[in-house]
């Protein structure tokens, strides 16, 4: 048995046959933190008490209870997700005293299904930024080359899953932060459709669009995931209740007969080529397989980019307004007045880029500006919304990079924002929108960084998008690729 | 008079009213008022990092309510936008309030004018949104302290137009606001406990003037009293400025009433920016026409009705239906003993009267009327009945009120019936005119005043228990 290439779904299916233990999966997952997370720093809290659940999901396993077949796989949790007891930072100095004495919905859900949670995963700060370099705990580590960025927001989520230091993690997405990682590392990972995951514990970016999904080794792994965590909460009124993914349909999609468009838009300026020749690549094995492929224009991309730093930015600004200092995390010992109190939490307790988003967003919604700006946003948002629901009347999939570039050098990024912001291009408008799409590994580029291509599919389709790819990863192994010499360390 | 005649003052209100909803809006946590500090919370209302509102329907069904009461349009396609500023009692820094989309507009509410007639108040909006916590200050330890039970309490806001033009006015209309909510059982309206506070926007502008003059907005009246000190000592600081030659900042002052006077807190030019925006984490909220209908059926009879029904069917006067409508309290005791049987107007009487005399001089609102309504009817019963006299019957209901004892039982107890065996009557005052030879020779001279001294002595004698009336007939009879 190699837990170091078994899938969430292999391990979950060893635990359930007594092949293997829940607690000797954790041991593994253990030793993988303690070999490669110096290296990497994907985990900002790892758990004491991981050995300790593991042996009680082991039990609940052994008596029945449990009957997921995700019971006792190890598993991450990005650090913007509640968990009680257990520090939530959002890779942020404002909250790394905070521990949440309730638990986000999602954490609540896998739990139920036996998830053992080995800790909370490094992010950029409150899940703004695009490299994950931007955390109160530092940067982490692209695994397949320790000097570029793994991607952000959900970097650690997806550079943990990339090292073998979890089987899967949960991530969350507000314009590409499982996407974009998850293409950075090589691994596969989904935003659902807004409204099918429960945001009740997510600490708030930008409420309009955030949503979280796993990331994992395979579109099968996420297919078992998605099913535990998509349902309604009552505790969330932008929640809705969905068919979830049928696991079964996934692994027994076939993608013959099927309608795949390619927004010419999405390969313009900008785009590496590398990048660019592999999705190109990728879709012609679609087309081997059966599939129909057909490019398309989507002139209104180019505004998805300044309206979703318009809409992210403002919600933002309104969602970090309660880090006053004044109930719980970061506030400085000596203050003069209320008015100090503030200014000094909230300068020294926030990074650079979420100071410039949160300013970014109180610009735009200040009276006078609120028309010209948000207003526009808005409408823009309508149009883009618009425009994917006719392009999915004649097609059952979009294709597309997830992002213009592999991973970038560390530091790169960091000194222009602006760039940054560009390199968001293809994954916002679907935040934008509120469709289901993931990031699926389709080769390197000449640098050896692994390349993913987008599937986007209608609302609540994801069962099309990950049968896709679980299609594709039948007869490709690029998912199945591991960065080199993670085994030689 | 608080202005000469040459200034008009005008006047529009803003109400927040607390909705008597079980629950919050936004969480599942109490809105008993009271309770120690910080015990009515959940990480909702406290707002902390990752937590999400659901609301709370009642508050929606509350609102709608209150706008049909009040005449309102109700506005099919809602949704909550939020308020963003920073004050340590808004714990998420921003109240999920309504700017773009209010569930109610277009109503109105009548009340008596100043100088005579009816006229209508124009209520603009009426907007749903949440209460903010409190701040204590500890003067032991200089220490300002925040208790968070109110947060998340359901409010709605009553944005009334520039209508009104005297202290009066506005007081009538919050008097009728508060009778009509209270009717409709959405809120408790206690001034005192904050579940109604009103903010008056005031300006001032020469008499026949049509344009208005710049308004201040005030806040921090407690009581109707305190409306009226509030509302005489802001117009009078006003026109004292523009008959000196100054003029009126657009600002908000806050009264204080110990001082008698109020003071700036804060100046348009430095008022806030809210950065309004569509609340993300609330879907809309339609409200049908079925809905609205049903709604609009479940209402009871309100008091601008029941005051027209009072006059026209009861024979009430106009004075006595305004006021014993003004109260949801006074109306139950009303109706309730006039279900009973109870003659209207003589109930009137006896609410007017007695229970107003005594709630006042006890410092009691009707809301603590402390003996069970009945008790009034049986007692007027009694009246009707010749069973005890008027006067009787005051004593006893001063015991009703003090103790809430039964009026039947207290008057069997005390033995107060009216004496009704003439012979037994006739046999006292014998003994009275044989004890009061001199008043009897002075009566005979022909002063009456003697007669009146008999009557008394008698009563007395007979401790109150016999009809005045037949007393005096049979002095009369006595003394040939």
């Amino acid at each position: 048995m190699n837990l170091e290439t078994m899938t969430a779904l292999e391990l979950g299916a060893a635990i359930r046959k007594g092949e293997i233990s829940a607690v000797e999966a954790a041991q593994f997952s253990l030793r993988q933190i303690e070999t490669y997370d110096s290296r990497f720093s994907c985990f900002v809290t790892v758990q004491d008490d991981i050995l300790q659940r593991a042996e009680e999901v082991q039990k609940r396993i052994s008596v029945g209870e449990y009957t997921s077949p995700l019971a006792g796989v190890p598993m991450g949790i990005k650090d913007n997700m509640c968990q009680k007891g257990v520090q939530t930072s959002c890779g942020s100095r404002m909250l790394a005293n905070f521990k949440p004495t309730y638990t986000a919905t999602a954490v609540e859900e896998i739990m139920q299904a036996g998830a053992v949670p080995l800790g909370k995963l490094n992010m950029d700060e409150f899940a703004m930024g695009s490299t994950s370099e931007t955390s109160w705990f530092g940067a982490t580590k692209n695994p397949w080359n320790a000097e570029c960025v793994p991607g952000g927001s959900s970097g650690g989520s997806a550079a943990a899953v990339a090292a073998g230091e979890c089987f899967y993690a949960l991530g969350s997405d507000t314009g590409g932060s499982i996407r974009q990682p998850a293409s950075f590392c090589g691994v596969t990972g989904i935003k659902p459709t807004y409204g099918s995951v429960s945001r009740f514990g997510l600490v708030a970016y930008a409420s309009s669009l955030d949503q979280i999904g796993p990331l994992a080794r395979d579109a099968a792994d996420c297919a078992a995931v998605l099913g535990e965590i998509m349902k309604r909460d009552v505790k969330d009124n932008t929640s809705v209740a969905t068919q979830g993914v049928n696991l079964d349909a996934v692994l027994h999609y076939d993608v013959k007969g099927k309608k795949i468009g390619i927004p010419t838009d999405f390969f313009g300026d900008g785009l590496d080529k590398d990048v660019a020749a592999t999705v190109q690549t990728a879709a012609r094995q679609l087309e081997r397989m059966g599939a129909t492929v057909e490019q398309f224009d989507m002139p209104i991309v180019k505004y998805a980019i300044p309206a979703y730093y318009i809409i992210a930015a403002a919600e933002a600004s309104s969602n970090l307004s309660r880090y006053d200092g004044i109930k719980y995390g970061y506030r400085p010992e000596h203050v003069d007045d209320l008015l100090d109190l503030y200014t000094r939490s909230r300068s020294e307790g926030f990074g650079m880029e979420v100071k410039r988003r949160i300013m970014l967003g109180c610009f735009v919604l200040s009276s006078g500006y609120y028309d010209a700006y948000y207003r526009k946003a808005l409408q823009a948002k309508a149009l883009i919304k618009a425009a994917f629901d006719r392009a999915f009347e004649r097609y059952d999939l979009i294709l597309g990079p997830v992002a213009p570039t592999t991973a970038l050098k560390i530091g790169e990024n960091l000194a222009d924002p602006l760039k940054m912001y560009l390199g968001d291009i293809y994954t916002v408008m679907i935040n934008l929108a509120g469709l289901p799409a993931a990031s699926v590994p389709c080769g390197f580029d000449r640098k050896g960084m692994p390349v993913g291509m987008q599937l986007i599919g209608s609302y609540f389709h994801e069962t099309d998008i990950l049968g896709a790819a679980h299609a594709y990863q039948q007869v490709t192994d690029w998912h199945k690729r591991r960065p080199a010499g993670l085994d030689n360390l | 008079m608080y202005h000469t005649p040459a200034w008009e003052t005008v006047m529009g209100l803003e109400v927040h009213v607390e909705l008597s909803t079980k629950t919050k809006i936004f969480c599942g946590c109490t809105t008993a008022f009271g309770g120690e500090p910080n015990t009515h919370c959940c990480p909702i209302c406290i707002g902390m990092p990752g937590v999400l509102p659901s609301l709370n329907k009642a508050v929606v069904e509350y609102a709608t309510k209150a706008g049909l009461a009040l005449n309102c349009e109700i506005t099919r396609y809602n949704k909550f936008d939020r308020k963003n500023y920073f004050y340590p009692d808004l714990p998420k820094a921003y109240q999920i309030s309504q700017l773009y989309l209010p569930i109610c507009r277009n109503g109105g509410v009548e009340i008596e004018a100043e100088g005579g007639g009816r006229k209508v108040i124009g209520i603009h909006e009426i907007h749903m949104e949440e209460d903010a916590g409190k701040l204590v200050h500890d003067p032991a330890t200089n220490a300002t302290m925040v208790d968070y039970n109110r947060c998340g309490v359901p409010l709605i806001e009553i944005v009334s137009e520039p209508d009104f033009r005297s202290a009066n006015e506005v007081i009538r209309y919050l008097e009728k606001l508060k009778a009509i909510l209270q009717y409709i059982g959405v809120s408790d309206c206690k001034m005192q406990e904050g579940s109604l506070r009103a903010d008056i926007n005031l300006s001032v502008r020469p008499a026949g003037s049509e344009a208005f003059g710049t308004r201040t907005e005030m806040k921090n009246m407690n009581s109707f009293k305190a409306i009226g000190r509030a509302i005489a000592g802001e117009s009078a600081r006003q026109i004292h400025l523009l008959e000196h030659g100054g003029a009126v900042t657009q600002e908000t002052r806050r009264w204080d009433d110990d001082k008698n006077e109020s003071f700036a807190m804060r100046s348009k030019e430095d008022a806030q920016d809210y950065k309004y925006f569509p609340e993300p984490d609330l879907i809309p909220i339609e409200i049908s026409e079925e809905v609205i209908e049903q709604t609009r059926r479940s209402l009871p009879e309100l008091p601008e009705a029941k005051r027209r029904r009072y006059v026209s069917e009861l024979g009430l006067s106009e004075y006595d239906a305004e006021q014993i409508t003004a109260s949801k309290v006074l109306v139950a005791l009303f109706e309730q003993n006039l279900a009973a049987g109870c003659p209207a107007k003589e109930l009137a009487n006896w609410i007017m009267g007695e229970v107003m005399h005594l709630l006042s001089e006890s410092g009691k609102e009707p809301e603590d009327i402390p003996f069970d309504y009945g008790s009034l009817g049986a007692l007027i019963g009694m009246v009707e009945k010749n069973e005890i006299t008027r006067s009787t019957a005051k004593k006893v209901f001063k015991a009703v009120f003090e103790e809430n004892c039964d009026p039947v039982e207290y008057v069997e107890q005390h033995n107060l019936k009216t004496v009704t065996d003439t012979g037994a009557v006739k046999t006292v005052i014998e003994e009275v005119i044989a004890a009061n030879q001199k008043s009897v020779e002075e009566y005979k001279s022909g002063k009456e005043k003697a007669l009146q001294y008999l009557i008394g002595q008698s009563m007395r004698a007979l401790r109150g228990k016999a009809d005045p009336q037949t007393v005096t007939a049979i002095l009369k009879e006595l003394l040939g």
